[in-house]
């Protein structure tokens, strides 16, 4: 059997989704029984002009994390999928825009200037900004353009399949690879997980009823050990968080921030959640109410920390 | 701007405030035209979803309407709108969205009057906020 052309390339990301995909160990080697790395910029000497020499459709499969924020992205997003025969979005910047999406609470110019003007550590009395043009003794160089709103890949090109979390657990990666290398892939437009309906479902913790009179930050309670996070007023997104993780954070004293996506057949991630919340709040007094969601200190950037880019109010509206 | 006539989306419980606003109509009472009416069978049934999809697709401005607080068909349903939106509008402020482009109210069977009120009073908050559309792509020179 010839072997499987393989491509992996990383957009707007933080590089934790490379660091993913060795976490497989040495089912790696595995991998690399059964196929060819043609082109992976973090390990493998490849060029863009090596990608673009490609016949297209002559990749079989690409693994692509990293959201859409710069004419690069964009650029390299639609490359590889003209030459790849399966795109996969993997990891939440290229399904759901992730952390680099919440760029999308502000507007380019205020991203611009607090990073590199407004931060106390920085020194740029001239206010000097990054030009996409320079000219150098060499010739001219060119930078990317940055966007103004941040898109997932799926916003951007057609999508085969897609791998959530942040980053993806490793039995995860392992579940889409070994679908791709059996050949025995999912219907187009799967997300690739072990069937959970929630991480709720995976997660040991005892569950009662829920009713809150509270919320509260991690640092600000040692939390009960067996006993199901949210009930003791920490914003535990289990509820609301396609399961499949094996729910790792709960199990580990930290509440589940959402990284794996919206539950399947919801669209947006971020109201499902305040919807449960809400839900649960015990009271029917307007203004204990208010009182008992003050606790939410940032409602917003909470429920939309992974999918603010892929939801349907997909920025904020900032006044010109 | 003065040709701006807003989409309103309301969704009305079934047991009291579309009750509500079909007195207004039988009474012949003047109603902007604005609201396009979707019966729910309780406040509690509207998602924050409903109202986020609704902006999406396009509306200016998002109403619902339940029964007074103690008088919901379903007991609590009322209260648990009144917690969901509470906290949605926290969201929405945060997203840009102008508050005055939505809001939670109470209108009974008998209150077409108040039916009228509320709808008016939105109405024209939401025409002088204009209309609401996503900010345009732009990029950096
Ligand atoms: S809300 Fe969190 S702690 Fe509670 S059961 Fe779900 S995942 Fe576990
Ligand atoms: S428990 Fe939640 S945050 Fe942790 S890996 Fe699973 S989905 Fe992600
Ligand atoms: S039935 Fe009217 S608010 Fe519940």
């Amino acid at each position: 059997m010839p072997k499987l052309q393989v491509a992996l390339y990383w957009a707007a990301s933080c590089g934790g989704c490379e660091i993913a995909t060795l976490a497989i160990g040495d089912k790696i080697l595995k991998l690399a029984e059964a196929a060819d790395i043609v082109f992976w910029p973090v390990a493998v000497d490849t060029k863009y002009a090596d990608v673009e020499k490609m016949a297209d459709k002559s990749i079989d499969a690409c693994l692509f994390n990293g959201a859409i924020r710069n004419s690069e992205n964009e650029h390299m997003a639609k490359l590889l999928r003209q030459k790849s025969k399966i795109l996969i979005a993997y990891g939440s910047c290229a399904v759901e825009g992730c952390i680099p999406g919440l760029a999308n609470f502000y507007n380019l110019k205020m991203v611009l200037d607090t990073a590199f003007i407004d931060t106390a550590s920085t020194d740029n009395v001239d206010k000097i900004l990054p030009q996409t043009r320079v000219n150098v003794p060499e010739g001219e160089l060119e930078l990317p353009l940055l966007w103004e709103t941040v898109r997932t890949l799926a916003q951007t090109v057609d999508v085969d399949f897609f791998v959530p979390g942040c980053p993806p657990e490793e039995r995860t990666t392992w579940l889409a690879l070994e679908a791709l290398l059996s050949g025995k892939l999912p219907p187009k437009g799967t997300v690739i997980a072990h069937p959970s309906n929630a991480v709720c479902n995976d997660c040991p913790r005892v569950k009662h009823e829920k009713k809150i009179k509270a919320f509260h930050r991690p640092y600000e309670i040692v939390p009960e050990p067996d006993k199901c996070l949210l009930e003791q007023g920490l914003l535990c997104y289990g509820v609301a968080t396609r399961g499949g993780c094996g729910a790792p954070c709960p199990q580990a004293n930290m509440p589940c921030t959402g990284c794996y996506g919206p539950v399947e057949g919801v669209r947006d991630q971020g109201s499902h959640f305040l919807t449960a919340l809400a839900s649960i709040i015990d009271s029917n007094d307007p203004d204990e109410i208010e009182k008992i969601l003050d606790g939410i200190v940032d409602p917003a950037g909470t429920f939309y920390r992974y999918s603010l880019a892929d939801s349907m109010i997909n920025r904020a509206r900032i006044a010109p | 701007m003065t040709d701006f006539e807003p989409k309103i989306v309301a969704f009305l419980c079934n047991w009291c405030s579309y009750r509500g606003a079909d007195l207004a109509g039988t009474s012949r009472m003047k109603c902007a035209a604005n609201v396009r009416a979707i019966r729910v069978m309780c406040s509690g049934r509207v998602e924050p979803a409903f109202i986020l999809r609704a902006f999406e697709l396009g509306a200016d401005g998002v109403l619902v309407l339940g029964c007074h607080p103690g008088d919901c068909h379903y007991a609590e349903g009322n209260y648990k709108a009144l917690r969901r939106m509470m906290l949605l509008k926290r969201m929405l402020k945060q997203l840009g969205i102008e508050e005055d482009r939505f809001r939670l109210d109470w209108v009974s069977a008998s209150e077409g009057d108040r039916f009228t009120h509320v709808v008016n009073d939105m109405t024209e908050k939401v025409r002088a906020l204009g209309p609401f559309k996503a900010r345009e792509e732009a990029k950096v020179a």
